[in-house]
This record gives structure tokens, sequence and C-alpha cells, in this order.
């Protein structure tokens, strides 16, 4: 065998393997957004199709009638030896013989056929409805518009503080030579192994204590002083930079303020985009902080938890629970396919380097 | 000589004054520096270090919320540890894992870590291998569409592998079904004390784009030459990868282990959804990070809350030094072996 063909083999080999692997593992999606489509009577039914789709129904004269799939040789004035079936309204139910019209050949008028309607199937077709994204939109607690401004306040107010405290703090951490420094750096990168399990409780109660949980205080606070993963993602890339342009700006009697907002900060855009992503992302999804501080302030639920109260009182209805799915991840996964380029680079710096 | 002498100490002042400059220099950049790392400095002992200190001093008091902010706590020594000893629920000493009525939460979280673990490493490693195949098209789609669900909403990601996982309207099930499994064999998944770890672990499978990425990018860092050489020397694949690839990576499985032991301790969202953090089905889902979590939240028992609290951090503390502490056997950095 000649090497090219053995390749070619190779490759679709390799990428079939990968491709249907990669269909298993986005089924969910798919499960997703074909059950947010079907309507309620569709999830009711047993043995109705895995694709959002309806049972069609027929107005003749006036009165609305279902359809039902019938054997045609049974049919007066059709083929007595075929196997054709025909999608029917039906007008006269009965046990021996019922009485049809054909929606698609009216001119034969009613005619009778030796069935009894309950033996028979009625058909599905393919159907999708958009009314339970609209009754997730009305229904969840305080109204989509409401959680998601909640939410929007949430992610744009912390980003805000994480973007400029870790700035800050990456500067201080790149630029100045002082003992202790790297043994703080050390300090700040090991708080990324560190349970919050150890710091909960005090520092819930803390927020308790001055009467502020149930408001954005103790979720938005803490972000403007900085966190281990953003400050170690800005300082890698701030070591990066050359310091000749910092040591020309210094000459120039420039401080470091000036320094880091004239000279760095114009060559970090792309970090910079990549940490404001990872925080919206992290803000939107974030589910644990919202639940713990409030809870019971129903008024400040962020998607998160205003699905996961929405579960509870519409667990049963899955075509309204994979909306709301749906309506939630829209935005992050919209955000990440725009924003990969500086999501995917983020992620194997602070993998990889450490 | 006199002379040499005498330029010397002519320059002498002048010198001194370099050195009194350079160290005014070097106090204004400490100064600088530390005025720089002030944000991180006030939130590390604001959010950090005092309440873990604090956690430690609760786990010495008999503190309960019911109690009151106005009561005044009692200094209980170590009765608070004796209690936890004692505990079958959080179920810390080994001896009572296998006698004991109660399902110890400790034994439940390293049960479950034992099927995850390995998982959490070898399927993204697994990925990553795959995404790295020459032979493989579309590399950049592959990977971007296999990290995606990483960033789905917790909340959300649960609800879809709840439906996927639903034992009636489930695809996986219905899958099942139709490759012949009979209808009262098909699993209950979340419902079922046999299959709620394995329920767990599909459910975590979604997340594991970023640890692929990764490792991607480690695999891709592997000079092209140690590949070479190994095909001249005539090495099969298989020992091209553990010679070459799995040496040349492994700081980057060793991070990630690190951070997913951390996160194994520290699981308790998705039975606190999923099975709304009752530890159903039979008491096989109250994981010890859970069990804290209702101490306090549930219960509003501070000190013991914080005295899991803090054994919690002993033993992660300890397993992280154990691992550090192996690492020199086999984790290799390249970087440290080449000076």
């Amino acid at each position: 065998m000649n090497k090219k063909l053995t390749d070619g083999i190779n490759t679709t080999f390799i990428t079939l393997v990968v491709l249907s692997l990669l269909v298993i593992f986005l089924s969910p999606f798919a499960f997703m957004m074909v059950t947010s489509l079907k309507t309620r009577e569709q999830i009711s039914v047993v043995g109705a199709p895995i694709w959002p789709a309806a049972q069609p129904k027929y107005t003749y004269q006036g009165k609305e009638v279902d359809v039902y799939t019938v054997p045609l040789k049974q049919c007066a004035g059709f083929d007595t030896n075929g196997n054709a079936t025909k999608n029917l309204a039906i007008t006269k139910k009965g046990r021996q013989e019922s009485t049809f019209v054909d929606p698609n050949d009216l001119g034969r008028g009613e005619f009778v056929c030796q069935v009894s309607w309950r033996a028979l199937d009625r058909p599905w077709i393919f159907s999708p409805t958009w009314q339970n994204y609209v009754e997730v939109w009305n229904t969840i607690p305080n109204g989509y518009w409401r959680i998601l401004g909640n939410t929007t306040f949430y992610a744009v107010v912390t980003m805000i503080g994480t973007v400029i405290s870790c700035i800050l703090v990456a500067y201080g951490f790149a630029r100045f030579r002082f003992p202790g420094r790297d043994f703080l750096f050390i300090v700040l990168i090991s708080t990324i192994f560190l349970p919050g399990a150890v710091t909960i409780i005090p520092t819930y109660s803390f927020w308790q204590k001055l009467g502020l949980v149930g408001t954005w205080y103790p979720l938005i606070v803490p972000h403007f002083f900085a966190n281990a993963y953003n400050v170690f993602l800005f300082r890698q890339y701030f070591m990066t930079l050359p310091r000749e342009l910092d040591e020309s700006a210094m000459m120039d009697g420039a401080g470091p303020l000036k320094i880091l907002w004239s000279i760095i900060l114009p060559q970090s855009y792309p970090v910079i985009i990549a940490v404001v992503v990872f925080h919206i992302v992290f803000a939107w999804n974030d589910y644990f902080g919202p639940l713990v501080y409030l809870s019971t302030a129903k008024q400040n639920w962020p998607v998160s938890v205003a699905l996961s109260f929405y579960n509870g009182i519409y667990g049963s209805q899955p075509q309204l629970i994979q909306a709301g799915a749906m309506m939630a991840l829209l935005l992050p996964v919209i955000l990440f396919f725009v924003a990969q380029r500086f999501f995917v680079q983020g992620i194997v710096v602070t993998g990889v380097e450490k | 000589m006199l002379e040499q002498l005498n330029t010397k100490l002519r320059k002498l002042p002048s010198s001194l004054a370099t050195v009194r400059k350079m160290q005014t220099l070097s106090r204004k950049e400490m100064k600088n520096g530390l005025w720089f790392l002030s944000p991180w400095l006030f939130g590390f002992m604001a959010f950090t270090l005092l309440p873990m200190l604090a956690t430690l001093f609760f786990s010495f008091l008999n503190l309960r919320i019911t109690d009151g902010i106005f009561s005044t706590p009692k200094f209980v020594g170590f009765d608070n540890y004796a209690k936890l000893l004692n505990d079958p629920q959080a179920g810390i000493n080994p001896l009572e894992w296998f006698s004991s009525k109660t399902p110890s939460s400790l034994l439940i979280t390293i049960k479950f870590g034992l099927i995850a673990l390995p998982i959490g490493i070898f399927v993204p490693l697994g990925l990553a291998l795959l995404m790295n195949n020459k032979y493989l098209k579309g590399q950049f789609v592959f990977r971007s569409l296999f990290y995606m669900p990483f960033i789905v909403p917790f909340v959300a990601s649960i609800f879809l592998w709840g439906g996927m996982l639903n034992s009636e309207t489930g695809w996986i099930n219905r899958v099942l079904f139709s490759l012949g499994v009979p209808k009262e064999n098909l699993p209950l998944w979340a419902n079922d004390v046999n299959t709620v770890y394995p329920t767990y672990v599909i459910m975590g499978i979604w997340g594991i784009g970023n640890a692929m990425l990764v490792m991607l990018a480690g695999l891709q860092g592997v000079p092209t030459e140690l590949y070479d050489a190994a095909k001249v020397d005539g090495a099969n694949s298989w020992a091209t990868f553990w010679n070459i690839t799995f040496p040349m990576i492994s700081p980057v499985i060793f991070y990630n282990l690190v951070l997913n032991i951390v996160g194994l301790f520290q699981y308790f969202l998705v039975p606190l959804v999923v099975n709304s953090g009752t530890g159903s089905p039979g008491g096989a889902t109250m994981f010890y990070n859970l069990y804290l979590y209702k101490t306090f939240f549930t219960f509003q028992n501070m000190s013991y809350g914080s005295t899991l609290a803090w054994f919690l951090f002993l033993v992660i503390l300890l397993i992280t030094i154990l691992l550090f502490a192996t690492a020199k056997y086999w984790v290799y950095y390249a970087a440290e072996a080449r000076s």
C-alpha cells in the first residue's frame, strides 16, 4: 500500500472516531433543544417520537376532527390488495366501521372503512413549539428581564473590580523587586488549592452580623481584592513585555501608575479580554455564592438561582426546564465562541505554566 | 600606593552616595511594589487568613447561630474534635468504616474519588492525545466543541443531564432499551445506590474541557526532536508514550491531579442539587463537604461546622504535601533538569 492511501485511511478513521465521540458528548444539547420544543401533550404520550411533533387535527365542516393512519385496503373504493396507508380525517367513529374524508382529496367525499378507530394510530408530524420559551420567560421567579438584569449587574460590577485589582497586583508582582515578593507569590498561588469550606463559616457570619446577607455586598466586595488565577494570568503576560519601554518612560519621569496605564496596558489587550470573558462566564454561571447569600432575597436572584428554584416548582415539566436551561446557557456559549482565541490562550497559560 | 588610596578616598563620598541612592531606590521600589500588592494583601488578610484563623478559633467554642448573637460562647477545648472522632456521619475513624450503620461521609468521598479521580485524569488525557493525533482533521473545531460544555452554567448542565438520564424519558435509557436491555433492568441512575456515583461521574466528564485543553497544550509543547530520536531508536508508540510523552507532560498531570483532589474533598454541589442534599439514595450521597455544609447552613452549628472544616483543611493539606513529596519521583521539570 502506498503512503498516501494509508494516510487517507488513518485520517478518515481517526476523524470518524473523534466525530462519533463528539456526537455522544454533545448529545445532551440535542436533548435539550428537542425537549424544549415539545408540547406538554407530547411529553405525556407514551411512544411519542423523540423529535418535537404534534398529532394533526383537521377542521371538517366547522368541526375539529382527529387524523388517523388508515390501511386503504379496508376502505370502500380503494385497491383491496395494496398495503398503502393514508392519513385520513375521521368524521364518524365506529367499532366495526368508521367514516373518513381525505383532506387532500375532498372531492371524493366521505367514505367508509372497515376498521375500528381504536385500533388505528394517529400520525405525528414535525411541529416545534416556541411556547415553552415564552412560558419560562414569563413564569420564572421575578420574570426573565429582572433576573437577566441581576445577573448582568453582578457580572459587570465584579468584572470591573476583578480586572482593576488583579492588574494592580500583577503589576506589583511583575515589575517590582523587593524582599519577600516571591514568598508572597507562592502564598497567592497556594490559595488556589485552599478549600473554601475553611473560610466560609466566619465570612458568612461576618456578613450576617453586618445585616448584609441578602444584599449584593458579600458577593461583590471580595472581587475588588484580586484573586490568584487572574493575577497569575496578568503577571505572566506582563513579564513577557520588554522592560526597555518602562525604563525609558521612567527616565522621562513617569511614575509607576503612569507606566502601567500608558505603556503596559496598551500592550495587554489580549490578556485583558481573556480575563474579562473568563470573569463574565464565571459570574454568569456562579451558583454557590448567590445561593448562599441571596436565597432569601428573591428580588436579587440571578439566572442560576432562579433556574434552580424554578426546577423546584416545574420539575415535572421537562420541556420548561430544558427551555430554561437553554436560556441560561445561551449567553456564555455565544461569548465563548466569539472570544475563543483569548479563552484558549488564557487556559493554557494558567494550566501549563502554573 | 598613596596616590591610589587618595583617589579611592576621593571617590568614596560619591560611591557612598550611589549606595545610598540605590538604597532609597530599592526602598522606593519596595514601597511601590507593596502599594500595588495592597489590594490582594488586604483581601488575603480579610477574606482568607483571618477567616481561616476564626474557623480554627470557632472550633474550640460552642457557638451556634440559634443561640443568638448576644450569647457568650463558651470555650470547650477539644470537645468538638472528640465529637468529630465519634461522629459516625462524619466517619473520620477508618476502624469504624465498615462496622458503623451510618455511612461515613469521609468514606463516601474517598470511594467516589476512587472512581472519579482516574477518570478525571485519563479521559481528558486520552481526548487530548486524540486531538493531538496528526491524522485528525479539523483539530481546532473539535477542540472548541469538546471544551464548550465546560462553560455551560452548572445548574443548566445538571438539568440537561437530569433529562438525559431520566429513567423513563431520558435518551440514555432509550438507547439501552433499544439495545435490548429489558425495561425492568433499565438503570435508575441518580436514584439508585449502585448507579448514583457513575451518574455523577458522567455529569463530571462533561466538564473535562479545561483539563483537556491544558493537557493538549502540554502535549504540543513536547519538542519534536524527542519523538524523532525515539523513532530512530525504533521505539513503538507505547514505549514512546511512557518514556517521552508522559514524563514531558507530567507537570500538567500533577497540577490537574492536585486540583482534582482538592475538588474531590470539596465536592457537594452536585449531590446538593441532584439529590437535594438529603444523602439519598440510602445515604450514599452524603459527601463530607455536604455534611459540613448542612451542619452549618441547615443545623446552624458554627463550631462543629468549623471543626469539620479544619479537619477537611488538614486532610487536604496532608494529601497535597504527600503529593508534592512524591512529585520528585515521577514529575519531570524540564527547566530544572536543564540548568
